[in-house]
């Protein structure tokens, strides 16, 4: 089924790129071999393999020789069909072999090893093209293992809106949201779409393993419009912002410990307890500063300021709850 | 691109399409290729590969007059194409396939590095895939900070001059500095870290050293020398792989540290309801453990192994007496 369903597409590409005007379905299926003798059945046939072709990148024309014709043909103009003329030097060829292992695990992997491919049938190869010596020593990795990555990036990609539902921070219960995306970002190895919240009605970031549920289209292609100012990668940067470090707090911490919070230090100074060290640090929040410092354990004690050390003190009541 | 031997793969005819569409063009401009090289080069089997090469060749259209409009042969195992008809260049680059190049090689470019291929590479590509390249710039990478960038820079200058490194590095699991000699393999960026890997003198063997916890990092006046049993790591299967000898943590989280899931490599992770979690983690040190356990105080509770529990109750009650 497969191998004739890929010779009749084979055949159609041959047929239509070797063809100056426009062919008719008709004379498409009096060329090609596999079509059925039943006129519906040959329409249907015709669509899907018309569709698939598009899938595939294939530009399928549609239009007239002239216009007195009054069913449209088809045909494939070779420039836009035609990958143009392309020499890579051998250090470019390592390179694309670099980049082509990047993606893991989605669907732009496949993409990308799609796209090696074609490079590589245009490309006539240097002397020294699989020379290993060319090759930079780095792999970089990007994994999508978000479902909503797929689904985003088509909309990103073809400026549809999108509808899901997301989990925010510290929430256990999903809002359902409605974006027109205007790009995906991957801050530090994690994965967010930006956009207009339709819903808030203002710019808003979503982190993409905080998304449930699928992703669905809510809008044909080419209806999300990006304002030329939008600048995806700063809206995902401020959102990430960390806030200023405007308060002090005053630790003891135990010598040979407390490496981090040393290198971060005010002020270190040798405390009355033999042993310990008076260390002066600038935090920014006290749950989160809290937080912090009860990894440390028994290497840290917080002197000053009061809710700060209530706040650890909680911390590891509730480890022994 | 390997694999391809062994199990027999069910391909979709769009995607046999697509590949028979670059193999040609393939064969064609290097006008003669062996079919093991071909093989290779597609990711695929000889007996696939004849596959494809027969069902090119037995295409033949009917209409105005019938003729086979590709020829090619393989006898002798090497393959030519005498007539390639209209498909002897290679389609153009889709949407997907450009972007997916070109953010790849973008993000490359963020990470320093002594020559100027990257940006060559990528002005070629933008070249030569026009509007299909449009989409790519809607997706953006962002590899560590400005400060790891330098490190980098500094470690892919001693790859390329052969030499060895000196780094102060800190251990957070064990809170404090180390200082080592490391034979430098490869810079590694995995989950928007940047690591070298390399070979640790100290340790003698490969470890990988995340540049964000590099204090200091010196490029020595030695050659470096990694010995031959030094194995690169399979990037693929995953940075962090739990050993047999590792032990088996669990551990039940709050809805207020689920973010524990997403951060660490876990084994399983199973739904509690009302959002809490269990999660089952693999680790070769339990310290770092204790100190996440102490850090999420009434958010987490260790299940598993007994002596960790232990451990953790004994830290915290070890740190609450020191308040009293």
């Amino acid at each position: 089924m497969s191998k004739r369903r890929t010779e009749r597409l084979l055949s159609i590409v041959v047929l239509l790129l070797s063809s100056r005007r426009y062919l008719t379905a008709e004379e498409i299926r009096a060329a090609v071999s596999g079509y059925p003798d039943e006129h519906e059945a040959f329409k249907r046939m015709f669509e899907r393999d018309k569709e698939e072709l598009r899938e595939l990148g294939i530009p399928l024309e549609t239009g007239v020789n002239n216009a007195l014709d009054e069913e449209p043909g088809y045909r494939i103009k070779k420039q836009d069909y035609e990958l143009p003329e392309i020499r890579l030097e051998a250090d470019e060829a390592a390179v694309l072999g670099i980049a082509s292992r990047v993606w893991q695990s989605a669907a732009l992997a496949g993409a990308a090893a799609g796209a090696l491919l074609k490079l590589k049938a245009a490309a006539v190869p240097g002397p020294d093209q699989d020379d290993d010596k060319q090759s930079p020593r780095i792999e970089p990795r990007l994994s999508t293992q978000e479902p909503a990555f797929g689904p985003l990036w088509e909309a990103v990609r073809d400026h549809r809106p999108v509808t899901f539902d997301h989990i925010a921070s510290g929430r256990s219960n999903a809002t359902k949201r409605e974006l027109e995306p205007w790009g995906v970002v991957n801050w530090r190895g994690r994965w967010y779409v930006a956009g207009h919240d339709r819903t808030r009605n203002a710019p808003r970031v979503f982190r993409l393993s905080r998304i449930t549920g699928p992703v669905k289209m809510a809008g044909p292609a080419g209806s999300v419009i990006v304002p030329p100012d939008a600048d995806v990668r700063e809206l995902v940067k401020s959102w990430d912002v960390s806030p200023a470090r405007d308060q002090t707090a005053v630790l003891r911490v135990r010598a040979n410990a407390g490496f981090r919070l040393r290198r971060w230090a005010n002020e270190v100074t040798p405390d009355e307890t033999p042993g310990w060290d008076r260390v002066t640090v600038s935090f920014a929040d006290v749950p989160w500063y809290a937080d912090y410092l009860a990894w440390f354990g028994p290497d840290v004690v917080v002197v000053e300021p009061p809710d700060l050390r209530e706040a650890v003190i909680r911390r590891l009541k509730g480890v022994l709850a | 691109m390997s694999g391809g031997q062994g199990q027999p793969r069910m391909v979709t005819s769009a995607e046999r399409l697509r590949r028979l569409l670059a193999l040609v063009p393939y064969v064609v401009s290097r006008k003669v290729v062996s079919l093991s090289e071909a093989a290779a080069a597609f990711g695929m089997t000889e007996r696939e590969l004849i596959d494809d090469l027969n069902l090119a060749w037995c295409v033949e259209l009917k209409a105005p007059e019938p003729y086979c409009p590709i020829d090619l042969s393989y006898e002798g195992g090497e393959i030519t194409v005498s007539q390639a008809e209209s498909i002897g260049r290679p389609l153009r680059l889709a949407a997907d396939e450009a972007s997916a190049l070109l953010v790849a090689l973008r993000m490359l470019a963020e990470i320093p590095a002594d020559s100027s291929a990257v940006g060559r590479l990528i002005a070629k590509i933008e070249g030569a895939a026009g509007a299909s390249a449009a989409a790519s710039s809607q997706v953006m990478i962002q590899v560590d900070s400005q400060n790891v960038r330098g490190l980098a820079l500094k470690v892919s200058t001693a790859l390329s001059e052969g030499r060895r490194l000196h780094l102060r590095y800190y251990v957070p699991g064990r809170d404090e500095a180390t200082e080592r000699d490391v034979d430098p393999m490869r810079l590694l960026v995995v989950e928007g870290r940047t690591y070298l890997e390399g070979w640790c003198r100290l340790a003698e063997g490969v470890r990988l050293f995340r540049l964000d916890r590099v204090l200091d990092l010196e490029v020595l006046d030695v050659p470096r020398e990694v010995p031959a049993e030094a194995e690169q790591r399979d990037v693929d299967a995953g940075l962090f792989r739990p050993s047999e000898s590792d032990e088996r943590v669990e551990l039940e989280l709050a809805a207020d540290a689920r973010w524990v899931a997403e951060d660490y490599p876990c084994e399983s992770v199973t739904e509690l309801g009302e959002g809490r979690l269990q999660i089952v983690l693999r680790t070769p040190d339990t310290t770092w453990v204790r100190r996440l356990a102490l850090r999420l105080g009434e958010d987490a509770r260790v299940l598993a192994p007994a002596t960790l529990v232990d451990e953790v109750r004994a830290a915290a009650a070890e740190a609450l007496a020191l308040y009293t």
